[in-house]
């Protein structure tokens, strides 16, 4: 609770390590057993098997009877779009706000995140509906940008607010114009920030349920829903099923570690879920 | 500058505005997406009829607020706790964050699919671990009464490592100088804490406290995934019935009216909440 020293001389209590095993466990269990049940032929025992022989069969299986593969491109390509349309449409909108101080727009961000995400859906689905563009890329982009496109105006804020003003102003006084002076300063100054955010925004489309539930149908259908309607079928197969949420859920988590220290940023004031 | 904020702003418009007008026009009428004639003005006859008439309504206010104050309290408790814990010294910091950010990032309907097989009354993982201590075996998402324990669980799961990761952020910027002086005064370690540590923490933890009731209020993923609101309705929260009303009976109109109650509710808890906030200025 107190760190009156720091660095080396800090004293590391054995107790500490005790506690640390104690809280990391269950926060990993769930994660590792959807791991240990997709390698695992029998699923269905009581009490549960902790001890048996590693198989691929359950990942080979759910490959070979569903068409993952079309799953895992429709996934790519919504998520790739809308993360795309995010930052090209957003990275000169949070450009400006961070330089010109409109905290007006800020503030409309999130109030839009307090809206429920239903109510953001149903107007789309009717009028997506009307011209007939349910089940098609365009739909499915366009509703994963009201998620991307505040997160991307909303984390690239604070990354341009950190870009120093006085190189634009030189850039400005040198005779480069705004344009010139976000393409050739802000934008290579913030590189790091825009690989993060788009990482955050690419991971939200790929987890997104709600949207893709209802604006994907059968030719675009992505990973969440794909796993979600296996759930249905009379007989659940847990081994397929955990097989294809590791299959879902790797990649995100693999992605996440490479962009950590933002995530607390993107989760809390970007993204707007539900 | 209108070239640097014109398409966004417009975008935004487009996306965001265009349903906050729809919903609100619609909440006033009674229309259903399949029906050919056009939508009847009622007035505020959808927010009558929520709150008089409909049972179905009342159990999902009910279940909303229910799920969200236990969530919220119980991720609370548990996050502050945890970043204590991980602010003391110790190797492998970061590894250790990183293994809390996992919960976060994972996909909602893989969380959701996992927790339904460690859920399963007779087969499941839960039961055989809370048999280990002498509890149950209960029936978790099955049966009606643990129903929403059960999924503030894995809310829980899911969510604790929000609270703690911003509470570190914020114990990190605490001043050395109050504990100096306690040191010097002689005060126990949990004098500090409850006299400075939590008063100064105050206004982080009240924000972490908001990102999750705000969250909490629309929870959708996990529920739907997990029971659509069942067994019966007793895990139909606000959000799961507007959805149902919306997109399974098309009663466009009268979700449009839950949706300007749930967004009510949100709004209302923030501003609550900020308000706190600053009163611990």
């Amino acid at each position: 609770m107190i760190r009156v020293s720091k660095g080396r001389r800090d004293r590391v209590n054995p107790w500490t390590y005790m506690l640390l095993v104690l809280l990391l466990v269950p926060f990993l269990f769930p994660l590792g057993w959807m791991f240990l049940s997709s390698l695992k032929v029998q699923n269905t025992a009581f009490p549960p098997v902790w001890v048996f022989v590693p198989t691929l069969s359950n990942y080979r299986e759910v490959f070979q009877k569903n068409p993952f593969f079309t799953f895992t491109v429709n996934s790519l390509v919504v998520a790739l779009g809308s993360t795309g349309l995010a930052l090209l449409l957003g990275l000169p909108g949070a450009y400006a706000i961070a330089r010109f101080r409109r905290t007006g727009i800020a503030l409309g961000i999130l109030t839009a995140r307090m809206a429920p995400g239903i109510g953001y859906l149903i107007p789309w689905f009717i009028l997506f509906t009307k011209a007939k563009m349910i089940d098609t890329y365009t739909a499915l982009i366009l509703t994963h940008l009201i998620v991307a496109l505040p997160l991307v105006l909303w984390v690239m804020m604070g990354f341009f607010e950190d870009v120093p003003g006085d190189l634009i102003e030189s850039a400005r006084i040198d005779g480069c114009t705004h344009w010139q002076a976000f393409l050739r300063i802000a934008i290579p100054l913030a590189k790091p920030g825009i690989v993060a955010t788009g990482i955050l925004a690419f991971i939200f489309s790929w987890n997104n349920f709600l949207f893709s539930l209802i604006v994907a149908g059968f030719k675009t259908r992505t990973l969440p829903i794909a796993v979600y309607s296996f759930l249905s079928y009379e007989e659940i197969n847990w081994g397929g099923l955990t097989a294809a949420a590791t299959v879902i859920t790797l990649p995100v988590l693999l992605l996440a570690l490479l962009v950590q220290k933002h995530i607390v940023r993107g989760l809390t004031l970007g993204a707007l879920k539900g | 500058m209108p070239v640097f904020t014109g398409p966004s702003v417009l975008a935004v418009t487009l996306l965001m505005a265009f349903p906050v007008a729809y919903t609100l026009y619609m909440s006033a009428h009674s229309w259903f997406a399949s029906s050919l004639t056009s939508p009847q003005f009622v007035g505020l006859g959808n927010f009558r009829r929520a709150f008089v008439e409909d049972d179905r309504f009342r159990n999902a206010l009910w279940l909303t607020v229910y799920f969200t104050g236990l969530a919220t309290l119980l991720q609370l408790m548990l996050g502050v706790a945890i970043a204590l814990v991980l602010n003391r010294p110790f190797r492998g910091k970061g590894l250790v964050r990183s293994i809390f950010l996992l919960p976060m990032v994972a996909t909602p309907v893989a969380i959701a699919l996992v927790w339904m097989m460690m859920y399963n009354p007779t087969l499941g993982v839960m039961n055989y671990l809370v048999g280990l201590v002498g509890l149950g075996p209960y029936k978790w998402v099955s049966n009606a009464a643990v129903v929403v324990p059960a999924l503030v669980i894995v809310d829980t799961w899911e969510w604790t490592p929000l609270i703690t990761l911003i509470t570190l952020a914020g114990l990190a910027t605490l001043p050395i100088e109050p504990y100096e002086s306690a040191l010097i005064d002689g005060a126990s370690s949990a004098q500090m804490f409850w006299r400075i540590t939590l008063p100064l923490l105050r206004p982080t933890i009240i924000v972490a406290l908001l990102f999750r009731a705000i969250d909490c209020l629309k929870t959708f993923d996990i529920i739907y995934v997990m029971t659509q609101g069942g067994p019966g309705f007793a895990s139909e929260t606000l959000n799961v019935y507007t959805f149902q009303v919306g997109l399974f009976y098309f009663h466009i109109g009268y979700a449009s009216s839950l949706l300007v109650i749930l967004f009510a509710l949100v709004l209302g808890v923030s501003l609550l909440l900020i308000k706190v906030r600053r009163g611990a200025r």
